[in-house]
């Protein structure tokens, strides 16, 4: 008998008002063993965190609903349909879980105390304490330094990685026998990822739990997973232990999904073109202001004092962690931030060029934002959307030009122009971005600012607008800056590359030198913690 | 986290695949009211819609306010229509000499007086409305008034011996035109207001913030109250006045929004297309701030509603003699012994203002995003 037995598992969520159903989760059967972890693999909307959230019985009843025949048996116990209280003292006590999201998976006003000792209270009735002693012995386990006096931060005083350690050292702190990771490490920054987990590899071993790892990067689980399942539209297609999966993949989603890693290498271009871009000791500073008359303090650099020069019909990548100031350096380039330093455009100086007459050049640089969800405005419809810049630079002379413009652009980045009177919510996330380089496009740049494009797209859609954005530099000649913090993006489409911590560039040069022979220490950190998920040095998050 | 997708009517998310293969049939565009709508404002017309309370309200709110709109023709002090000598006569639409049916004084006809129909019946007939009050008619009923429900007056007559209903139906279409006309006004007036203080933020924002909170600290009451002893107050009067105070309530709620849209990446984008603040704010930011705007209108309705009666009751609003509730509320305070006259105006009042909250409240949960359905 194994630890956590799932047969036959299939969810429904009643559809709204007269919508047909949605089956989330078709027929999903999988064994957990002691010691062991599975991976669930698979692209958002798969069904892998609806399966997770089942184990739990956490999903929103009477909503959803698991078809007949389905079973969670959890060391021989039916929990489909077990009573609330028994649910109550498995959930937390025998299965612990963590959420993708250590931002809002924390109580923002609660203490780390509170929130951990309240487990210890409800399942083991320890005195307050022995849940205290309990509380720094989990935050110690985790990794989480200085845990004595962390005891009274609130979450807001913690950074990402600390967050979701503190997750972790809540899911833990029942010794419970299976362990839910949700995404562990999908908000963190690499080198953060590498050492989550390499936390929850070590807990599981010195724990003796059993993890189930929900997950669609396949890096991690290369590295962490025994067993593999594969999952696409509710249903399980390939399982077997993780060496076999990766080296022979039956299934042809699963191919699918291997060969869907960007490849390939920037297309080759010339190493002497001129300039296009230069950016001469650019600095951002956001001024913290404090004290009775609200004097200036002293400031947040995030750019300073970078110079950067982009050659005509070349990428120049920019790579660094959140907060890096990578994004506050592409918006400041295009003047969409103030900004000192010098910014010249072809020749021409434009730092302190008066926004009216920079409206013209608008046309020349565009820029594509990271979150295709966030930068199409929801009311408008595609063609209006697409339409905006053509209206405002007077590009097209009749609606017979502009639609015809229009329907180029969306034939341009693979899309239907008859999609052009849809609203962007009909559409995925890759077919969002698609019709935010459209809107880039239609104008005719010359440089374009893709701020982390990919990044928030499903790793198979983010190879297809790789492979897009390399055709469209090839066949137009444009300048790219691309930024990113995804590596393996970089490395695909990058001739140049910068890579910025706190406001500075702290390494530069040629894609091959700087991903193969990286001289900075933060540099090589950062390919260990990308390329092979390890955790360059020690020093927790 | 995935738990559900999204549930869309209209387009169930199965149709949509990776690459740009869309289905036909998602090409005819959707309609209401023979407008163009967004699947968006579908959802939310369908949402609104299942809710029962909030749309039956909504539509005896409707069909008593059309049927006020046409006051005149319920109630009223002149015929309908007149059938004279071979010919019609529309006393509501136009006036008509009492010569002109063979009467001796070249003024209006006086169509109460007795003599006046007698002379009309002979040669033809009258049609009257349902109601043959005009809200300032002296009922015929003999006193001493306020006189008690009868045939003659459904509810009664107030103090003066004008009839209840006819004034309730006037005073009903007053009150609703008023609340209409001020929450329009100030939605405008506070919207632009605070469109400009959120998009540009910085000093713009913090002068006109201290401008606000220091005009609305003003005792609004009593400058009505001073200003109505050197005006006569009326329906334009009270309406100005009462915008210089009333258009603040919005401010607050569209300033938020703009804050918060200003910085959204598609306004961002706009921005590096090159398109200029004013269309920003009007084609990007504004739609965004509409939803809390159109959330907040039943309830700046029903407050303005409530502002008029309160000043009519009060003595200081529309002039002496205009129908209004506010001047019934205070009759029946006067007139205890007259029950009609304070129950007719409570249960007027009160159920009007329900109505509108029940619409306000459908018409919040429906623009909820995180309302689904029941």
């Amino acid at each position: 008998m194994s630890l956590l037995e799932v047969r036959n598992l299939g969810v429904t969520f009643a559809g709204w008002r007269n919508a047909p159903p949605v089956h989330a989760v078709k027929r999903v059967s999988f064994n957990l063993e002691k010691g062991e972890t599975l991976a669930l693999v698979g692209e958002s909307g798969s069904g892998k965190s609806v399966t997770a959230l089942s184990v739990l019985q956490l999903l929103p009843y009477p909503s959803a609903s698991h078809d007949p025949g389905s079973s969670i048996k959890f060391a021989g116990e039916e929990l489909i349909g077990a009573p609330q209280s028994r649910l109550r003292e498995v959930r937390g006590n025998h299965i612990g879980i963590i959420f993708q999201e250590p931002m809002t998976s924390l109580n923002p006003l609660h203490t780390l105390e509170k929130q951990i000792t309240e487990t210890l209270f409800i399942h083991r009735h320890m005195t307050q304490s022995a849940a205290r002693r309990r509380t720094i012995e989990l935050l110690h386990l985790v990794g989480l330094r200085d845990a004595e006096n962390r005891l009274q931060s609130y979450p807001h005083q913690l950074s990402g990685g600390q967050r979701q350690r503190v997750m972790i050292a809540m899911a833990i702190a029942n010794e419970p026998d299976v362990l839910i990771a949700d995404e562990p490490t999908t908000a963190l920054d690499v080198t953060i990822q590498a050492q989550i987990l390499e936390l929850m590899h070590d807990l599981r071993d010195r724990l003796g739990m059993a993890l189930l790892l929900i997950t669609h990067d396949l890096g991690i689980v290369r590295r962490l997973a025994d067993r593999v399942c594969v999952m696409t539209q509710g249903e399980i297609v390939e399982s077997g232990p993780g060496e076999e999966i990766f080296t022979h993949p039956h299934h042809a989603y699963t191919r699918h999904l291997l060969a869907a890693e960007p490849k390939g290498r920037a297309v080759p271009a010339d190493p002497s073109a001129p300039a296009l871009v230069e950016g001469d000791k650019l600095k951002v500073w956001f001024p913290i202001r404090g004290g009775f008359f609200r004097r200036v303090r002293s400031y947040v650099k995030a750019v300073d004092s970078v110079s950067l020069t982009v050659q005509r019909g070349q990428t120049l990548g920019i790579v660094g962690e959140s907060g890096s100031g990578k994004t506050t350096l592409g918006l400041a380039l295009l003047r969409l931030t103030a900004s000192e330093g010098g910014i010249r455009f072809d020749g021409r100086e434009i730092a302190t060029t008066p926004q009216k007459q920079l409206r013209p050049l608008r046309r020349e640089m565009q820029v594509v934002f990271q979150d295709p969800y966030a930068s199409l405005s929801p009311r408008l419809s595609i063609e209006q959307i697409i339409s905006e810049g053509l209206q405002v630079h007077r590009l097209a002379g009749d609606d017979k030009e502009r639609r015809r413009m229009i329907d180029a652009a969306l034939t341009e980045v693979g899309l239907d122009p008859g999609a052009a009177q849809r609203y962007p919510h009909e559409f995925s996330g890759g077919q969002r971005q698609r019709v935010a380089i459209a809107r880039a496009l239609v104008l005719k740049p010359r440089f374009l600012v893709l701020d982390e494009p990919t990044s928030a797209l499903d790793m198979s859609v983010q190879a297809q607008i790789v492979d897009l954005l390399r055709e469209l530099q090839t066949r137009h000649g444009l300048t790219y800056l691309f930024i990113s913090h995804d590596l393996k993006v970089i490395r695909a489409l990058a001739h140049q590359v910068l890579v910025m911590k706190d406001g500075e560039i702290v390494e530069s040069g040629t894609t091959e030198t700087v991903m193969t022979a990286p001289t900075h220490p933060y540099t090589k950190a950062l390919m260990a913690a990308a390329f092979d998920l390890v955790a360059a040095d020690a020093s927790p998050a | 986290m995935s738990i559900q997708p999204a549930p869309d009517r209209v387009t169930p998310p199965s149709s949509v695949s990776p690459v740009g293969i869309i289905a036909p049939n998602a090409l005819t565009p959707d309609t209401f009211l023979g407008r163009e709508v967004t699947p968006l404002t579908r959802r939310r017309i369908e949402n609104f819609r299942a809710n029962r309370r909030a749309f039956w309200s909504l539509w005896i709110f409707l069909v008593l306010f059309v049927l006020s709109l046409f006051a005149e023709f319920i109630a009223n002090n002149r015929p309908l229509l007149i059938r004279y000598d071979g010919s019609f006569y529309l006393p509501i639409l136009h006036n008509y000499s009492e010569r002109t049916f063979g009467g001796f004084l070249p003024s209006e006809a006086d169509y109460s007086d007795p003599e006046v129909i007698k002379l009309i019946r002979e040669k033809g007939w009258i049609v009257w409305p349902v109601i043959p009050y005009s809200y300032g008619t002296i009922s015929s009923a003999p006193g001493p008034y306020p006189a008690p429900p009868s045939a003659a007056d459904w509810l009664g007559t107030d103090d003066q011996g004008r009839d209840v209903l006819a004034r309730l139906i006037y005073g009903f279409r007053i009150s609703v035109l008023f609340g209409l006309a001020l929450t329009i006004a100030s939605s405008l007036i506070g919207g632009a207001a605070g469109a400009v203080q959120g998009f540009f933020g910085g000093y713009v924002d913090l002068g006109m913030q201290r401008f606000i909170e220091i005009w609305s600290g003003l005792p609004v009451l009593y400058l009505l109250i001073i200003l109505a002893t050197f005006v006569q107050p009326d329906f334009w009067w009270l309406l100005g006045l009462m915008l210089l105070f009333s258009w603040t309530s919005l401010v607050d709620v569209v300033r938020a929004e703009f804050l918060r849209a200003r910085n959204l990446d598609f306004v961002r984008a706009a921005r590096a297309l090159g398109v200029g603040d004013g269309m920003i704010m009007v084609r990007h930011v504004l739609p965004n701030a509409m939803v809390a705007t159109i959330t907040f209108m039943p309830f700046l309705l029903n407050g303005s509603i409530t502002t008029l009666t309160s000043l009519d009751f009060l003595g200081f609003g529309l002039p002496p003699g205009s129908p209004s509730l506010g001047e019934l509320l205070a009759q029946g305070k006067d007139n205890l012994q007259a029950p009609w006259l304070g129950i007719t105006a409570f249960i007027t009042l009160s159920v009007m203002l329900s109505l509108l909250t029940f619409v306000g409240e459908g018409v919040r949960d429906a623009f909820d995003p995180r309302k689904v359905a029941r």
